[in-house]
């Protein structure tokens, strides 16, 4: 019942949920996004106030010192060695080698057949775009392409393996060698870094078991067996959490603007397996590594990491170097601590050998060439190009996350505005007004074309920053154009001092018991006009005309 | 009691033709539809065949073409066929136990077909053909298992690829029959249910693992059957039996619903009593499947149209063929009567106007090693499915490794574990070198091999098995013996080509002396070229009568 009740939850809110996860890899990383929520508050309080963005780095500063200074005391003397396998499933319509769509949160068992479900006499048929997918990837990674590769099985029992082997490839992957470009978050100090990519395989994922929490029975739900898969191998390049957790959203983000995973996390389609070791600095063999899995998020990754960096490395400065061995630990969120899983006993011997229900697969030239025309911006080209728009690290990290928001960014620079008001508003009350209702910006009402002319609006003195940021608003939620609410609701700012002046006199003359007080010294009250004009004005008066005119009228008593 | 299979010459109808050459005989009812188009001009595409003969009907001893000519004339009705075989079926079956599984609705298929003739529908080229099906094939309503315990009871939810095909073409699946546990035997004796005798004798073991399949077709329960040969499943017992056994080129047939057993070796093939039904069930099943990505897309050609009754051809029909008879296939192990009998055939073959010589292919005697560490690896990885999780018998355990250890324990049989044991071994790491990879490379060998004499020869010859059909219980106790008989077979599949083997003559043992079977291998989708040279062979091979003396004895 529990599993109805649940299902029919991500029915109603399959849209809900989806929109939620566009922003995941900053939610998810409590680390992250405690300092990165900061830093938007008072951005966006700074704006509130005004439209000209000054972005107090002082407060970053102190934690990247902190967290730099807190990684380098612990490891003093040592270096860690990450290498991370990610397996990312694919946004295929159907599975990899039959013809069963696969949806997450399916009732268990509903999206099979007699080939996914390994029934006597049925064969594997592979699904062509499970290669254009992995060829996608591999050349954004920068790889090698396999012009043949073969698939192998894997031999194991588990009752989530229905043929007792996993089709996948062993000795010729269908990408190798390649990299990738990552920027590290400013608040952890920044900095540009390149990890080695050693392969890329295609693969089928098993089903799922569920264990009965009270009675001593599993079940199998194979709805995700025959699930394609990409394996990405990296090289043991990484030396910290953070740049584990870096080197994986830069994964995340590349499949989502591949379009060939929805890099989720939560659901499943984005998994990484960990590996670390430590060693003394300028010992050249590594250290016993040892695997961490179970992680969902990337901060997950990096206080994992972390955790286990530091973990190995007491067990090295406590002369207890034999304790680090081959096995397999669990992130624990709730304790913050990895634990052993499992100790590898010998290693497990899978038996490969090449499948033979499967012809090799043969890329051809025109095919390759094809899928690299194709390709998207990438994240790392994307940067660059912001980079060089004058944008800082902050702001080109903020809006090359989401492809989405990159396009929207794009757009709104191609209709004429300025490049960095518009950063600044996208990231400002647009972002907040997407984590608030849990939208992404595809699914807001506003144009890319409405917001230039915002800025445009803002720019020219039509209206002020404040009626701005109402209308904007109304464009988000409402739609509609600039000009056209600016009509209706009669926002044009007001310019004219004579008018402004009508408007001063009025509010003076209402108030004389005010005028006497001010008179009297309390100067402060000019606030108190001040705002009784803008409201009388109903907020269209331009403020600086108005304070200016005010001020004179107050102090010159006519 | 009749046999719609004896003489069957003198229901030949040239039916093939828009203008039969003998328009007197069963001119062609308006609902007639022919069996294929009209045959070329020249059909004889044998070198050997002089282009001056007149155009040929197609015209065999085919039990298939009997059935169509009679029930599309309304001499017989399909119930009363369906009727006369299943009566046969049920009376040889104490004697000859090659059936599993009899279906239950064969008798309101054949009804139904009657109903469409009288209608004057049309109806599949295979209407009212009553076909037995190995038991490693599926079936979507009838128990499938495979010859095995683990699979007891099985039902599976599709029609294998060449099943629904036979349906499609009209066939009557008449029941499922008894084969060696998931192909993995030569005798059809380590069935996990029962025991198939040969009908030539019934102290003698069919052949196997198609055992069932050929024995059915031998005794006349149904009138062709499939099979599948991994190592020479077909061609062996067609060889014990005295049937004709065709194994398609690997990937002529999709083997979507064929249980796998070595996958890279596995082809479905088919069992007639003569030629032309082996080429009308070939016709009906092969062809590409979008279910079976090692189906190949070579275009289909219709078989059976393009055999050539005697009738049409001079006395030298085989003129110009080059045939090689495999050396190595004729020397020591292989029974003195067995050598006579494929030489004789060579002769023969030589009579008929082709220039017959001896070729050695070195690799000849590494295959059969090579074959059974191959069969084996592949075996171990495809019967792992067979772990009482999903389907099949589960044994009852408390812990995962129990129900798997004790389900296959208990499910699967001796034969089973021991190649699965083998094959596991062959693959395990720091031993697949030194087998599997080894094995692999005596395959492109064999390959090789093969290449270079079909280079030089139009067809090769061996005979079916080194012997004919031994004792039961003969070999039981001595695998490596039992292993040693596939020697004329399994090179075939370690290259993946054609071969087809047709009775050619008797050797001593039995009542009334047991069958001996000619092969005939060619290049890759060479099977129309195979099924001409035996169905010529077969016309001019008139001493002898492949029947079992039982059925005429009752």
């Amino acid at each position: 019942m529990a599993l109805i009740v649940f299902r029919g939850g991500f029915r109603t809110n399959h849209l809900l949920l989806r929109r939620t996860f566009l922003f995941s890899a900053r939610r998810d990383s409590s680390l992250l996004c405690t300092i990165q929520q900061h830093h938007q508050r008072s951005r966006y309080n700074v704006r509130a106030e005004s439209l000209q963005a000054t972005e107090s780095k002082t407060s970053s500063k102190s934690i990247q010192m902190a967290t730099k200074e807190l990684v380098e005391k612990k490891t003093r003397g040592y270096e860690a060695i990450i290498g991370i396998e990610t397996h990312v499933q694919l946004s295929t319509i159907t599975k990899a080698f039959c013809s069963c769509p696969y949806t997450y949160g399916s009732q268990p068992n509903t999206t099979i057949c007699p080939i996914c479900m390994g029934l006597p006499g049925t064969l594997p048929v592979l699904n062509s775009k499970v290669v254009e997918f992995a060829v996608r990837l591999g050349l954004a990674l920068n790889c090698e392409l396999s012009v043949a590769s073969k698939f192998d099985r894997k031999q194991y029992f588990y009752p989530d393996l229905p043929k007792g082997y996993q089709i996948s490839q062993f000795d010729i992957p269908i990408a190798r060698k390649g990299y990738v470009d990552v920027d590290l978050p400013v608040e952890f100090g920044g900095g540009h870094r390149r990890f080695g990519i050693t392969r890329v395989h295609m693969e089928e994922d098993a089903g799922k078991l569920l264990h009965s929490e009270s009675e001593s029975y599993s079940q199998v739900d194979l709805n995700r067996a025959g699930v394609p898969l990409l394996e990405i191998v990296s090289e043991p390049d990484m030396r910290s959490g953070i740049e584990a957790a870096e080197y994986a959203a830069e994964l995340q983000r590349l499949v989502r603007y591949l379009g060939v995973s929805n890099g989720n996390m939560q659901e499943g389609s984005l998994r990484c397996d960990v590996n670390v070791s430590v060693r003394p600095i300028g010992q050249l063999e590594f250290g016993t590594k040892v695997e961490i899995k179970n992680m969902n998020s990337f901060s997950a990754m990096n206080r994992a990491i972390d955790y286990e960096i530091s973990r190995q490395i007491q067990l090295h400065n406590k002369g207890q170097v034999d304790q680090i061995v081959q096995e397999t630990r669990l992130w624990d969120e709730g304790t913050q601590k990895t634990f052993t899983m499992r100790k590898k006993e010998g290693l497990a011997d899978y038996r490969y050998f090449p499948e033979p229900d499967l012809p090799e697969v043969v890329l051809t030239k025109d095919f390759i060439d094809q899928i690299r025309q194709s390709l998207p911006e990438l994240p790392e080209e994307k940067r660059r190009r912001y980079e060089n728009l004058g944008l800082s690290m902050q702001d080109v990290l903020f809006l090359a996350n989401d492809s989405s928001v990159a396009d929207f960014f794009d757009a709104t620079l191609e209709n004429g505005a300025d490049v960095k008001l518009a950063a600044n508003w996208i990231m400002g009350d647009i972002a907040a007004y997407m984590k608030n209702e849990k939208l992404s910006i595809n699914e807001l009402k506003l144009t890319p074309q409405e917001l230039s002319e915002l800025i445009a609006s803002i720019k020219n003195g039509t209206i002020s920053g404040k009626i701005g940021k109402e209308i904007l608003t109304e464009l988000i939620s409402k739609g509609g154009t600039v000009k056209q609410l600016i009509e209706e609701k009669d926002l044009v700012q007001i310019v004219d001092p004579a008018a402004i002046e009508a408007l001063v006199d009025k509010v003076i003359a209402a108030n004389p018991k005010q005028l006497q007080q001010y008179r009297a010294g309390k100067t402060k009250l000019q606030g108190f006009f001040a705002g009784q004009v803008m409201k009388e004005s109903k907020g269209k008066a331009n403020p600086v005309l108005l304070n200016k005119i005010l001020a004179e009228k107050l102090n010159c008593p006519s | 009691m009749p046999f719609p299979i004896q003489n069957p010459r003198l229901l030949l109808t040239p039916r093939h033709l828009p203008f039969p050459p003998n328009p007197i005989s069963l001119p062609p009812k308006p609902f007639l539809r022919p069996l294929s188009s009209a045959p070329s001009p020249s059909p004889q595409t044998l070198d050997a065949i002089p282009s001056s003969s007149p155009p040929p009907p197609p015209s065999s001893s085919s039990s298939i073409l009997s059935i169509r000519e009679s029930l599309l004339s309304r001499r017989t009705k399909a119930a009363e066929l369906a009727a006369e075989y299943l009566d046969r079926l049920r009376r040889a079956e104490p004697r000859v136990r090659s059936f599993l599984h009899v279906s239950d609705a064969a008798m309101r298929e054949a009804e139904d077909v009657d109903r469409r003739v009288e209608r004057g529908e049309e109806v599949g080229p295979l209407a009212g053909v009553l076909v037995g099906v190995k038991d490693n094939i599926c079936t979507a309503d009838m128990p499938s298992t495979g010859g095995s315990r683990i699979l007891e009871g099985y039902r599976p939810a599709f029609d294998a690829t060449a099943v629904r095909r036979l349906r499609e073409a009209g066939a009557i699946v008449i029941g499922k029959t008894n084969l060696d546990e998931f192909g993995m035997g030569s005798t059809t004796e380590r069935s996990g249910f029962q025991v198939t005798t040969n009908p030539w004798d019934s102290s003698r073991v069919p052949g196997g693992s198609s055992g069932g399949s050929a024995a059915a077709v031998s005794s006349r329960q149904c009138v062709a059957s499939l099979g599948s040969d991994t190592g020479g499943s077909v061609r062996q017992p067609a060889s014990f039996c005295g049937v004709v056994g065709l194994k398609p080129t690997y990937g002529r047939v999709s083997r979507f619903g064929l249980m796998a057993y070595a996958s890279s070796l596995d082809v479905i093939g088919c069992f007639g009593s003569s030629v032309v039904d082996a080429a009308i069930i070939l016709s009906a099943i092969a062809g590409h499947d979008r279910l079976d990505a090692t189906s190949s897309k070579h275009e289909v050609p219709d078989y059976a149209s393009l055999l050539v009754s005697l009738d049409f051809l001079d006395s030298k029909p085989l003129k110009g063929l080059k045939i090689g008879v495999i050396q190595e296939t004729l020397g020591d192990g292989v029974d003195g009567g067995v050598i006579s009998s494929v030489r004789s055939a060579a002769s023969h073959l030589e009579q008929l106007g082709a220039l017959v010589t001896e070729v050695s292919l070195p690799s000849f005697s590494l295959g059969l090693p090579a074959y059974y560490i191959l069969a084996s690896s592949e075996a171990s990885s495809n019967l792992s499915r067979y772990d009482g999780v999903r389907y099949g018998k589960q044994a009852a355990a408390e812990e995962l490794s129990f129900l798997y250890g004790d389900s296959r324990a208990n499910g699967l049989g001796h034969e089973v574990k021991m190649r699965i044991l083998m094959g596991t071994y062959a693959l395990s790491a720091g031993y697949y070198d030194a087998y599997y990879k080894r094995a692999q490379q005596v395959r492109t060998l064999v390959k090789k091999n093969f290449n270079e004499a079909l280079n030089e020869h139009d067809i090769l010859i061996t005979p079916g098995a080194p012997s004919a059909a031994y004792k039961i219980g003969e070999k039981t106790e001595d695998p490596l013996a039992m292993y040693a008989g596939d020697i004329m077979t399994v090179n075939v599949n370690l290259a993946g080509l054609p071969a087809l083997v047709v009775p050619c003559g008797f050797v001593e043992g039995g009542a009334a002396g047991l069958p001996v079977g000619l092969q005939l291998i060619g290049s890759p989708f060479s099977e129309e070229k195979l099924l001409r040279v035996g169905h010529i062979f077969e016309q001019t091979l008139q001493d002898f009568r492949f029947v079992p003396p039982f059925l005429t004895e009752s």
